[in-house]
C-alpha cells in the first residue's frame, strides 16, 4: 500500500472525481461557458483541498458535452492551485495516447504538485475518440493492454527497452522528467464488471472501480474477482489498493437529495449516453445496501461504512457535479463532507497503531 | 404520441405491404399520432461495432435515434431460415441494452409457411423482453397465401392488423399513464 502512497492506518481515503462534463443545468436549460466550467473545476479542487479531502481527479472524454479533453492540462492548473490533496485522472484513455507523452505529462504534474500526481488509465466507455484520434476500434483491447504495460514499464524503469505493435520501439530511451518519488501510482480503471476487474488483477495494478447504482453486494463480487486474479498471478492483494467511485449527493433529507440530484443525472445521461436513469432505480439509491451514496449526511456515513466493511477498500471517490449541478451546490456538498462525513469516516475506519 | 413502424428486411415486398397497410390504418384511426415508417430496404445501415448509438452517423444514426425517441414500435418482420432476418437483429445490436424501456413494442410477421408461427414467440419476444419492452402479446401472423400482387386479400388479416394497431395505441396510452402516476409518487 505504501508504494501507492496509501496509509490504511489513517482510515478510508475520501476523494472527488469529475468526468469534466459540460452539460446544461436541466432546471434552467442554460449552460455555463467552457471557460467558466474549467475555472469552476479548478475552484472545486481547491475547496476539496481546503476541506481536507484526500484526492481529486479529472476525466478525459472526447465528445460533445465535455470540456476536459486536455485533462492533464487542467490537472496541472489544479496542481498549482492546491497544496495537499492528491490529484489524478479519471481516467486517462491510454489506448489512444502515447504512454511516453502521458508519463512525461504526469511526472511534470507530479513535480508541479510536489509529489501528488497519480494516473488512472482506462480504455474509454465512449469510443468516439478512436475515430477522432485515428485508431481502429477493433484494436480496443490490445491497444489498452499494450499501452498500459508500456506505461507501467516506464514507471518502473527510467531507461526503457521495449517493442510492441502499436508504437515505435524504444531503445535505451530515457523517459524524463522523473516524478518526485521516482514512481507514480498507476491505477486501472474498471467499469464494475468482474471481467475487466480480473484483467486489472492479472496486471497487478491498483483498481479504480466506477459504478452507477445497484446493490453493493454485487460489486463485492467484482472486488473479490480482482483480488483472486491478482493472487493467481503472484501479487499480494493486501498490497493492492482498491478505490470505488460513483454518484454522491448529500442534503438535509434523503428525499431532498433525490430531488436535487435526479434531474441532473437523468438529463445528463440522456445527452451523453442516449438513455436516462430510470426513476424507479434512482429511488432505490437511498437504500442502505445500495452503492449510490445519496441521502442525508448521517445516512451517507452509514452507507460508506457498510461499503468499507464489505469491500475493505482504501479509497472512496464521489461524483457530485455531473449534469450541470450549480456551483453553490458543489460548495455546499464539499462543506458537508469536510465538516460531517469525512471526520466520521476517518474516525471509524482508521486502524489503531500496532 | 410517436410511433415507428419498422419494416425489418431488405428482401421482398410482403412485409412492406403489410406495414403500409398498418401505417395507413394508424393514420386514419389516430390522426394525432405521429407515425414514421422505417423500411430497412430504404437505408444503408452499417453493422454494429459496439459504439454508443449516438456516435453513428448517416442512415445508421438516423434509424437508431428515431427508434430511441419513439413511444412505441410496430415491428414487421419476415422469417428467413427459421429466424428473424439479420437486418432486424442488427438493429437490436446497434441499440443499448435497455433501449426499449418505457416503450411498447408490437409484432407483425409475414412468412412462407405456417410452420414458422412460433418463431416470433420463441426468438423475437425474448430479445424484446431482454431490452425491457412492454410487449403487445398478440401478434399478427400473415402467410404467403394472404397476399396477391402487393395487396392483402384476406379480410381476417386486415381485421387482425386493425386490432394490432388499436392494442398498440391502447397499451402505450395505458403504460404512459401508469408510469406518470408512479413517477409522481416518488416526488423527486
Amino acid at each position: 500500500m505504501k508504494k501507492y502512497g496509501i496509509d490504511p492506518s489513517k482510515g478510508l481515503e475520501f476523494g472527488i472525481y469529475t468526468l469534466g462534463d459540460h452539460l446544461p443545468n436541466p432546471l434552467t436549460g442554460e449552460r455555463i461557458s467552457a471557460e467558466q466550467r474549467v475555472h469552476e473545476l479548478i475552484e472545486y479542487a481547491k475547496l476539496a483541498d481546503q476541506a481536507g479531502l484526500d484526492f481529486f481527479s479529472v476525466g478525459e472524454s472526447h465528445q460533445d458535452y465535455f470540456v476536459t479533453q486536455a485533462h492533464s492540462v487542467v490537472l496541472s492548473a489544479i496542481a498549482q492551485a492546491t497544496n495537499n490533496i492528491k490529484i489524478g485522472s479519471s481516467s486517462t484513455i491510454i489506448s489512444t495516447s502515447d504512454p511516453v507523452r502521458v508519463y512525461e505529462d504526469f511526472s511534470t504534474i507530479d513535480l508541479i504538485s510536489k509529489g501528488r500526481a497519480e494516473i488512472i488509465a482506462g480504455r474509454a466507455s465512449r469510443v468516439g475518440l478512436f475515430e477522432l484520434l485515428g485508431y481502429d476500434l477493433r484494436d480496443y483491447e490490445e491497444l489498452f493492454e499494450e499501452k498500459f504495460e508500456l506505461l507501467m514499464k516506464i514507471n518502473e524503469e527510467e531507461v526503457v527497452n521495449w517493442s510492441g505493435e502499436y508504437r515505435a520501439s524504444l531503445r535505451n530511451a530515457r523517459v524524463i522528467p522523473r516524478p518526485q518519488k521516482g514512481f507514480i501510482p498507476i491505477w486501472r480503471a474498471v467499469g464494475g464488471t468482474p471481467a475487466s476487474a480480473i484483467k486489472a488483477g492479472y496486471a497487478g495494478a491498483p483498481m479504480f472501480m466506477a459504478h452507477l447504482g445497484g446493490p453493493a453486494s454485487v460489486f463485492k463480487r467484482t472486488i473479490d474477482a480482482y483480488r483472486e486474479a491478482a493472487k493467481m498471478r503472484g501479487f499480494d492483494p493486501a498490497e493492492l489498493p482498491v478505490a470505488t467511485a460513483g454518484f454522491f449527493y448529500a442534503a438535509e433529507t434523503s428525499q431532498q437529495a433525490l430531488k436535487d440530484m435526479y434531474p441532473h443525472i437523468n438529463e445528463g445521461m440522456k445527452k451523453t449516453n442516449g438513455a436516462g436513469f430510470p426513476k424507479q432505480h434512482f429511488a432505490q439509491g437511498i437504500d442502505p445496501h445500495n452503492i449510490m451514496n445519496v441521502g442525508s449526511p448521517q445516512q451517507i456515513i452509514e452507507k460508506i461504512l457498510y461499503q468499507h466493511e464489505l469491500f475493505g477498500h482504501q479509497r472512496y471517490i464521489a461524483q457530485i457535479d455531473f449534469g450541470g449541478v450549480p456551483f453553490e451546490r458543489l460548495m455546499k456538498n464539499i462543506e458537508i463532507i469536510g465538516n460531517e462525513i469525512l471526520p466520521a469516516i476517518k474516525k471509524y475506519t482508521k486502524k489503531a497503531e500496532a | 404520441m410517436k410511433i415507428v413502424a419498422l419494416s425489418g428486411s431488405k428482401v421482398g415486398s410482403k412485409t412492406r405491404t403489410a406495414m403500409n397497410y398498418t401505417v395507413q390504418k394508424m393514420s386514419d384511426k389516430y390522426p394525432d399520432v405521429e407515425v414514421t415508417l422505417l423500411d430497412l430496404a430504404d437505408y444503408d445501415i452499417q453493422f454494429s461495432d459496439g459504439r454508443n448509438y449516438l456516435e453513428y452517423e448517416g442512415d445508421t444514426g438516423y434509424v437508431t435515434t428515431t427508434l430511441m425517441e419513439t413511444d412505441a414500435i410496430i415491428i414487421g418482420t419476415p422469417i428467413f431460415q427459421a429466424s428473424i432476418p439479420a437486418t432486424l437483429k442488427n438493429i437490436f445490436d446497434l441499440l443499448p441494452q435497455n433501449a426499449f424501456r418505457d416503450k411498447v413494442v408490437s409484432i407483425l410477421v409475414t412468412a412462407g409457411s405456417a410452420k414458422h408461427y412460433l418463431i416470433a414467440e420463441q426468438q423475437l419476444k425474448p430479445i424484446l423482453a431482454y431490452m425491457k419492452a412492454q410487449i403487445v402479446q398478440t401478434y399478427v401472423f400473415i402467410e404467403e397465401a394472404d397476399f396477391y400482387r402487393k395487396e392483402i386479400t384476406n379480410h381476417d388479416v386486415l381485421f387482425r392488423i386493425e386490432r394490432l394497431v388499436e392494442d398498440t395505441i391502447v397499451l402505450t396510452e395505458t403504460f404512459t399513464e401508469i408510469r406518470e402516476k408512479k413517477e409522481a409518487e416518488y416526488d423527486f
